[in-house]
Parts: structure tokens; C-alpha cells; sequence
């Protein structure tokens, strides 16, 4: 369960959130600007909340008045950017082998194959970023994520940088990754493609939580 | 004319060893010092800055006077450095790789500030989110990014490093053997009467190999560059 209540002021904006989730897939849904990523930031640990409480499956990540503030490399907490980031100066499989090497987790062959099975890169292990299309960037960016062995996955827009066509080809395997079970936060301002995920919704709208629930609140 | 002779063996490879020594201490240092100007903000970081560009902007013999009075025997470090760790600069070879270290150090720190100044720090938050801890961050993401800057600034530290002679000459003297690099011994051959031929020898050779820095600075940069843009 995550549980986020925060707030935080950045320059004119305000951020005044809180919301708990129970839902496999959290869809926070909002247009741009209304707060998204700087909540989803929080929640990762990129950004200090100036006020308030984020715990996960009753750990506390950040507690302001009790003076915690877990960095984001203690989390545990995958992070898909809209931007897929992946590292320049590194080949596909040492960019999905990273998560593992700074956590010092074991090599888990069987975790790997099923994950670039499940997400189709088998054939691009060997290939640098800047060799891969927009779609195959993100596919290597969520398993990259994904094997970092996290306990939340956030997605930030990850369709954003994408055309209809790409969108099209990455939809299928981020519903297989629900349905893999792992507890995601996903942001978007596409209520299709929420409604297609997300089994509970949080929608903001300049920086204050409007409504909260089931898919249905998306109409 | 193209004998070289044991002497000017001697100033070459004195050259070669000071300004490979200074340029390989320094850079430790020049990139703690670059990282720290490039990624925070503190109090005094202005005047670190320009304490660090000061050996640019100063006559060389006003460094190498203030070596002298810091790092000689009598000076308040080179004292204590000679009697706790028999470490001795004044008048000898490690005294012109310290002097030729401070004096190319400006060189040195300012392409690896640019490279790391330009590196993405959202790569670096992608890192931490992965679960890399800062000194992790740091190792496999941003050194290796700014490697082409690391290598830009070597070179260019080194280049200055072989050709120092003000700091140097004030500091640990001319002394063949010791302290006598190129620079002092071009300086010593022109002042006698027939050091004319030897004298343009090592002027050939300083360009030869001031050349092959340059080259070399420029396959490497492309090299890492290339690495980097991930092609």
C-alpha cells in the first residue's frame, strides 16, 4: 500500500497532495503542470516534500516532521522516464544488468530471460542507445527497471515521447507488466491509456487532488 | 645536427618524466576540484575558483617565488614535509613536477569543469533511482561521461607541464640532471657561443612532441566521444 501526504511549494506553484492506494496500478491522471511528476519525484525521492508523510507497505520513505528522508538509491522504487534515460556509454544488457551490479543482487538468469522475453529485447542486447528506435529505448528502459528488482515501479508518461503508432506497439507489454503483478504508479494525461491500465485513479488538477477512485472518475 | 647528446637525452627524459608525474598527481585532484565547482554551491566557491585560475593570471616567477617560500627548505610545508616525511622539493626533480603541476593545473581542471557541467544530471538521477549509491552515481555514470573532458584536460595540463619554465627555473633552478628540463636547457644553450645547433635540436624536438599531444588529445576525444553519443 502506498500512502502519500505532502506538500510542496515550487516557485508560484503549490503542491498539496494526498491520496493512499491499495490498486495493483495507480493511475495519477492530470493535464500538464497540474503537479504530476513533482509527485511522482517524491515518491521516487528525487524531491524533498516540505511537508508531510510517503510510506510504502508501512516503511517510511519521508516523514518531515520526524526528520526522514530515505535517499532514492535505498528505495527500492524502479523509475521509467518519459525520457527512457538510458546510459550512452553503455551497451543494452549493461544498461539492463545496472540496477542489479549497484544493488549487488545475485545474477538471476532465469529473471533475466523471462523479462526481455516478456518485453521482446532479447535481440538488442548488444546494441547502444543510440542505435535503438523510440519505442525499443523504452522497452529497454522499463526492463532495466524492472531488474533492479523493485517493489514499485513509477512511469512517468512513459508513451509521451511517442507516436500513435509506437504507443500502439508498447501498450501490450505494460499490460503484461500488470498483470505480472508489480504495484505501479503510472502518470498520464491520456485517460485511454489510464483506462486501459490503472485499477484506481488520482486526479490533479493544479497541484490539489479533484477526485479520487476507480477508473469510472476518468469520464 | 641530428646527434642527440647524452646531455639533451638527459633534459629530454627529465622533460618527459616532470610532466608526466605532475600531470598524473594533478589529475586526482583537478577532478575532485572540477566536480566540486561544477555540482555545488558554497560559500567561498568564487575565491576557489580564482585561486585555482591564479597560476593563469601570475607571472611564473611570482609562482615559483611562492613555491619557494612554501615548499623550500626553509618554507613552512617543504620544513615539515623534509623532517616528518623525507619528502624534499627544492632543487630537485619532484620540486619542477610540483612546480609544473601548479602551473598547468588552471589547464587541467577547465575541460573537465565544461565536461562535467555538461553531462545530463537526469542520467544521474536515473542512477540513484536504480540504486546507485552518490560515490556509485559518481564512478559509473559521471566520471565515465566526462571522460572526454578528463582526457582534453590531461593533455592540455601536460603540453603546459613540458613547456613550463618560469615557476620552474625560479623554484628548483637549472640544474642538468636534476632540474634541467628542455625549456632550461634551450635557455642555457642559447647564452653560450655555439649552443646554437644543440639549441635548435630540442626546439625540434619540443615541437615533435608538443605535436603528438595534440594529435593524441584529438583521437582520444574523438574516441571517447564517439563511446559517449552511444554509436
Amino acid at each position: 500500500m502506498l500512502r502519500v501526504d505532502v506538500s510542496k511549494q515550487l516557485g508560484e506553484f503549490s503542491l498539496e497532495a494526498a491520496f493512499e492506494s491499495q490498486g495493483r496500478v495507480t493511475g495519477l491522471f492530470g493535464a500538464s503542470g497540474a503537479g504530476k511528476s513533482s509527485l511522482i519525484n517524491m515518491i521516487a525521492g528525487l524531491l524533498r516534500p516540505d511537508r508531510g508523510v510517503i510510506a510504502l507497505d508501512g516503511d517510511t520513505l519521508d516523514d518531515t516532521a520526524a526528520g526522514i528522508h530515505v535517499p532514492p538509491h535505498r528505495r527500492r522504487i524502479g523509475y521509467v522516464f518519459q525520457d527512457a534515460r538510458l546510459f550512452p556509454h553503455l551497451d543494452v544488457r549493461q544498461n539492463l544488468d545496472y540496477g542489479r551490479r549497484m544493488n549487488r543482487l545475485a545474477v538471476d538468469s532465469s529473471q533475466h530471460k523471462r523479462i526481455t522475453d516478456l518485453l521482446d529485447i532479447g535481440q538488442l542486447l548488444d546494441r547502444r542507445p543510440g542505435q535503438l528506435s523510440g519505442g525499443e529505448r523504452q522497452r529497454v528502459a522499463l526492463g532495466r527497471a524492472l531488474l533492479s528488482k523493485p517493489r514499485l515501479l513509477l512511469m512517468d508518461e512513459p508513451l509521451g515521447s511517442l507516436d500513435e503508432g509506437r504507443k500502439v506497439e508498447i501498450l501490450p507489454y505494460l499490460v503484461r507488466l500488470r498483470d505480472e503483478g508489480i504495484p505501479m504508479v503510472y502518470v498520464s494525461h491520456d485517460a485511454a491509456e489510464l483506462r486501459q491500465l490503472a485499477t484506481q485513479i488520482v486526479m490533479l488538477k493544479n497541484g490539489r487532488v479533484t477526485a479520487l477512485g476507480g477508473v469510472k472518475v476518468l469520464t | 645536427m641530428f646527434e642527440i647528446s647524452p646531455a639533451e637525452w638527459t633534459a629530454i627524459l627529465l622533460s618527459l618524466r616532470v610532466a608526466v608525474i605532475a600531470t598524473l598527481v594533478a589529475t586526482p585532484f583537478g577532478i575532485a576540484l572540477a566536480w566540486l565547482l561544477a555540482r555545488h554551491e558554497f560559500w567561498g566557491k568564487s575565491i576557489l575558483d580564482a585561486l585555482v585560475h591564479l597560476p593563469l593570471v601570475l607571472p611564473p616567477v611570482v609562482t615559483g617565488y611562492l613555491l619557494l617560500l612554501t615548499f623550500g627548505r626553509r618554507g613552512l610545508v617543504g620544513a615539515w614535509l623534509a623532517d616528518n616525511l623525507g619528502i624534499v622539493f627544492a632543487f630537485r626533480w619532484t620540486g619542477a613536477a610540483l612546480a609544473c603541476g601548479v602551473m598547468s593545473f588552471p589547464l587541467l581542471v577547465r575541460p573537465i569543469r565544461l565536461s562535467i557541467e555538461a553531462i545530463d544530471r537526469r542520467l544521474e538521477q536515473a542512477s540513484s533511482t536504480l540504486g546507485a549509491a552518490p560515490w556509485q552515481v559518481f564512478a559509473t555514470v559521471t566520471l565515465p561521461l566526462a571522460l572526454p573532458g578528463i582526457l582534453a584536460g590531461m593533455v592540455l595540463g601536460f603540453a603546459k607541464a613540458i613547456g613550463e619554465f618560469g615557476a620552474t627555473i625560479t623554484f628548483v633552478s637549472n640544474i642538468p640532471g636534476e632540474t634541467q628540463t628542455i625549456s632550461s636547457a634551450i635557455y642555457s644553450l642559447i647564452q653560450t657561443p655555439d649552443g646554437d645547433t644543440a639549441a635548435a635540436r630540442l626546439v625540434l624536438i619540443s615541437i615533435v612532441i608538443a605535436m603528438g599531444a595534440l594529435i593524441a588529445s584529438e583521437w582520444f576525444a574523438r574516441r571517447a566521444t564517439k563511446r559517449l553519443h552511444g554509436n
